[in-house]
């Protein structure tokens, strides 16, 4: 199957004429894996057996002709948990995990008929924005496999753009579905906070962690986003907000809409190619009959740290619970319990994830409790409300995704810093909880570059109404890499 | 050098919920090891926790009760720290934003009547528990998750009997609302105490002393006395009170060193992020306010001022809810009050202690015990006999009708009694003439003749008058 000339509908019509059936679809997903994924690495677990059976059950169901999503092969991320299927987040602390239950997220795909693959590769606990801190393998970007394909959803945003499947769930705790659909050319949302339900997400930053959807065109990707929105009992930050249809308004343009683009996110240290690519995405939208104007988040320049304190905080103490003590990783030959929980995360936890607990403990501790992590949520109230006042005005804000396309592998991942300034662009959106979304708008030297729309709180009608029309009228979903001259 | 001591309590409190407070898990005790848990117990990855809004009510309550200030909008707080008992590595509880503020409880010891401030309550989560045997230690999460209340109180106690007396109302409190069984014996109340001494006069605190999960009032009272006695010794030898956790020994009554404190424990506290900020209604605390029942401090008042029964008795039927209900329903099913109120502190609490079981859970009702006090006070039956009647009462026997079916009706009617006192006047000119000296027990002996030919059912009370008016003839 090549998913490159396909979307959603194309392959629903499929299903539902039986061109093509669901297990053929599977299967010919599974030989896409097979063909691409010796060279792009994007699965860390691909289950065909269970992929095949759950295919067949649903051919023997009968595909729903009025549900999009009915027997379509999809990729998840390694942190959401799959029932019977390993889930690692790609940790050595959990190498051997096999969770008793499906998260909320998939639970939900499985209910509308979904076949779910395997599992994406993605940094250690969703730590970093390369997936080159994955305790297993490199991801390579299907662009130039001597890039990274960002992170941390890095696996499902390159499977996606590898045309090994239509569909991928990532999660976005400071840019990790966005700066990887920018790398990748895709299609990537971060839905408001409370929008998808966090049960069986393994946490990294609780107030900053979403689930959403990867995908190759925006209208597939309000259907996923349809999916799996809405309340669960089972997490109470998840909102009782009514969820609209996601793809309601999506061919009702941009005319009138007001469009801000903050002056912060267009200085410093911004590739001149990604400038320009926001520059001329404004005037698309201008075209299209939006207004587009400059406007302030003054306090822009504060998130980086704000972020990586609040976020490295909470992660610090989600992650105490493992220990070796139920499941995961127990360390051998230990002398006594404490020795048991030093040696076991020792050795179970990577670099990246050590110098976060070691930051987040740190900014929890009595007598920095104040300095650091009560400041670093009074700046995200600031944060907070410099989105709030351009909201009172602006319908959406346009900026850029990251500050550059993909980089090459090995290049950033030695130094921390410049690595968390990567996520200066994006990590604003999750502090104050708004749905983002990456679409593809460019490209720089062959890389493509994604632009970002930010929308209010539970606004995610007007971020795809407007990512729609911008698709419709350009042709940068359209491209396709050529992965080792096999394309 | 006299010293002023200073004493904090912190109390425990589990809640009787039927399920946890972040889980779905039943809370019951004495399962199998692991029953009642569920991934949420486990710590498992991905888990969330759901706030069992019952938890929060009886939160709210106990606040109402200890006359405490309820917080609007309360959140939850992670004190993180590694133990097997401890799945997540940290607990759910509240720091910043306490559940409840600035309660009293008022006690009174050697007739004088105090205030006790409360600091604050909040609602938290209990840890698991964890075994150690010889090569392994087994951790048993059933407990992981039971909802409790801290009730922290303000350093205004200053003596040992005071601590007593608070913990002793306090625990009155908390039962009567309902919200938990209080039993120090069985866990479901636990205390941990501090205590530091001063010299009279010295502004500042001295340093704090703390022990941990002494388990019962008597012994919290032996251990700060012991404490208090120890601290003035090293003071006036012209030591230094260290910090640290000491613990009591009850075979010897004295307090032992545990462990120093080096420093304070960094728990990183900070708010929990995966669940949101309650909000606690005026109308919700007003309704609650609504179901609070009458406290034990206003019902031994009345007990006192308008039943007239003494404030020793008023003490005991206070103890629990159930017997100062019970004992409401006694009285309005016209018993005596004083003697309801024997009964009640006497052969009832004795039966209870024998039996170990709550009033509940016994077949006696207010309506037979109350029957049975009204046959006394009537001289149907003697309180002899009704000791009999109170067995089968225990029993669920209707008294009325076992005093039936066992002719245990007293002899009172003088017309009958007139014979038997005749004779037995006639048979012991001997012990009559001893009366008549004033030799008092010669009636008692004549009194037991009585009640020997009459089997026991002679009314003392009536025989003993018609002794007197024969003899005095």
């Amino acid at each position: 199957m090549n998913y490159f000339n396909e979307s959603l509908t194309s392959i629903h019509e499929k299903l539902v004429t039986k061109e093509i059936s669901a297990k053929d679809l599977t299967q010919e997903t599974l030989n896409n894996i097979q063909a691409v994924d010796g060279e792009i690495k994007a699965f860390l677990t691909v289950d065909e057996a269970s992929a095949v059976k759950d295919a067949e059950q649903i051919d023997q169901n009968g595909i729903d002709a009025d549900n999009g999503l009915s027997g379509i092969p999809v990729a998840i991320k390694d942190n959401m948990l799959t029932k019977g299927m390993k889930t690692t987040a790609a940790s050595k602390i959990l190498e051997n995990f096999t969770p008793m239950f499906d998260a909320t997220a998939v639970e939900k795909l499985k209910s509308f008929g979904t076949v779910t693959l395997g599992k994406t590769n993605m940094d250690e606990f969703a730590m970093g924005g390369s997936t080159e801190n994955s305790a297993f393998k490199v991801t390579h970007n299907p662009w130039d496999t001597t890039k990274v394909p960002g992170g941390s959803s890095g696996g499902s945003a390159a499977t996606v753009a590898a045309g090994e499947v239509l569909v991928a769930l990532g999660s976005d705790t400071g840019g990790s579905i966005r700066q990887p659909a920018s790398f990748n050319g895709v299609v990537g949302m971060k839905p408001t906070y409370g929008r998808v339900s966090r049960w069986g997400l393994i946490a990294f930053g609780s107030s900053l962690d979403q689930i959403g959807p990867i995908t190759r065109n925006v209208q597939d990707n309000a259907t996923v986003l349809n999916a799996i929105a809405g309340h669960d009992q089972h997490d109470l930050t998840s909102s009782t907000k009514e969820v609209p249809d996601f793809t309601s308004t999506l061919n009702n343009g941009v005319k009138g809409m007001r469009i801000g683009i903050p002056t912060e996110f267009m200085s410093q240290g911004l590739d001149d190619d990604v400038k320009q690519t926001v520059l001329d995405a404004a005037d698309e939208f201008r075209k299209l009959g939006a207004t587009v104007e400059e406007v302030s988040l003054p306090h822009t320049k504060y998130g980086v740290a704000a972020y990586y304190i609040i976020s490295s905080s909470e992660a610090s103490s989600n992650l105490q619970r493992f220990d070796g003590i139920r499941y995961g990783r127990r360390a051998k030959d230990v002398k006594n319990l404490e020795d048991l929980y030093v040696k076991s995360r020792s050795e179970g936890f990577g670099d990246e994830v050590k110098r976060r607990i070691m930051l987040g403990t740190f900014s929890l501790s009595a007598g920095f409790y104040d300095a650091y992590f009560k400041k670093a949520a009074q700046v995200r109230t600031l944060m907070n409300n410099d989105f709030a006042k351009v909201f009172k005005d602006f319908d959406l804000i346009l900026a850029p995704t990251a500050p550059t396309p993909a980089y090459g592998i090995g290049e950033d991942v030695s130094d921390p810093m410049t690595m968390y300034m990567n996520d200066v662009l994006t990590l604003p959106v999750n502090l104050a909880g708004l749905p983002g979304m990456s679409i593809p708008a460019g490209f720089s030297n062959g890389l493509p570059v994604g632009v970002q729309l930010i929308g209010r709180p539970y606004d995610e009608l007007s971020v795809y109404q407007a990512g729609n029309a911008f698709e419709q009228d350009t042709d940068f979903n359209q491209q396709t890499p050529k992965m080792g001259g096999t394309n | 050098m006299n010293f002023q001591t200073t004493i904090g309590l912190e109390v425990h409190v589990e809640l009787k919920t039927n399920s946890k407070i972040f889980s779905p898990s039943p809370v019951e005790f004495g399962d199998t090891p692991n029953a009642n848990t569920n991934v949420i117990d486990w710590g498992y990855p991905g888990v969330l926790p759901t706030t069992n809004k019952g938890v929060v009510h009886d939160g709210i309550m106990a606040g109402l009760a200890l006359h405490a200030q309820i917080e609007p909008k309360p959140h939850f707080d992670r004190k993180n720290y590694f133990y097997p008992d401890n799945p997540k590595a940290y607990q759910i509880t509240q720091s910043e934003t306490p559940i409840a503020h600035d309660g009293w409880v008022e006690i009174e010891v050697d007739g004088k009547k105090k205030k006790i401030g409360i600091a604050e309550m909040h609602i938290e989560e209990d840890a698991g528990k964890n075994t150690h045997a010889v090569e392994h230690s087994y951790v048993d999460l059933n407990r992981q998750g039971t909802p409790l209340i801290e009730i922290v109180s303000k350093p205004d106690i200053e003596s040992p009997d005071e601590a007593y007396a608070y913990l002793e109302q306090l625990r009155q409190i908390v039962q009567f609302t309902g919200i938990s069984d209080v039993k120090m014996e069985e866990g479901s109340m636990r205390v941990d105490t501090n205590i530091s001494i001063r010299p009279l006069g010295q502004k500042e605190y001295g340093t704090k002393v703390e022990m941990k999960n002494i388990n019962s009032f008597n012994y919290v009272r032996k251990s700060l006395e012991y404490e208090e006695q120890r601290q003035q010794r090293v003071l006036m030898s012209g030591g230094v009170i260290q910090q640290e956790t000491r613990r009591f020994d009850e075979t010897t009554g004295k307090t032992e060193l545990m462990r120093v404190k080096e420093g304070s424990d960094d728990y990183r506290y900070f708010p929990e992020p995966d669940l949101p900020v309650l909000e606690i209604s005026q109308d919700w605390i007003d309704q609650i306010n609504e179901e609070l029942p009458e406290p034990p401090a206003k019902r031994r008042e009345h007990y006192v001022n308008e039943l007239g029964i003494t404030d020793y008795d008023a003490m005991v039927i206070t103890q629990t809810k159930e017997m100062s209900d019970f004992y409401d329903a006694m009285i309005k099913a016209g018993a005596d009050a004083k003697l309801a109120a024997n009964y009640l502190q006497g052969d009832v609490n004795a039966y209870l202690n024998d039996n170990q079981v709550d009033l509940q859970n016994t077949k006696i009702t207010p309506d037979h015990l109350a029957t049975m006090v009204k046959l006394i006070t009537d001289g149907t039956i003697s309180s002899k006999m009704a000791k009999k009647v109170f067995k089968a009462i225990t029993k669920g026997d209707d008294p009325k009708a076992f005093v039936e079916e066992k002719g245990m009706v007293q002899l009172s009617d003088p017309a009958k009694l007139q014979p038997i006192v005749d004779d037995v006047v006639a048979a012991n000119p001997q012990s009559v003439e001893d009366f008549h000296n004033g030799k008092d027990r010669a009636i008692g002996f004549l009194v037991g003749q009585i009640m020997k030919q009459t089997h026991g059912k002679a009314n003392p009370q009536v025989v003993n008058k018609m002794l007197k008016e024969s003899m005095s003839k």
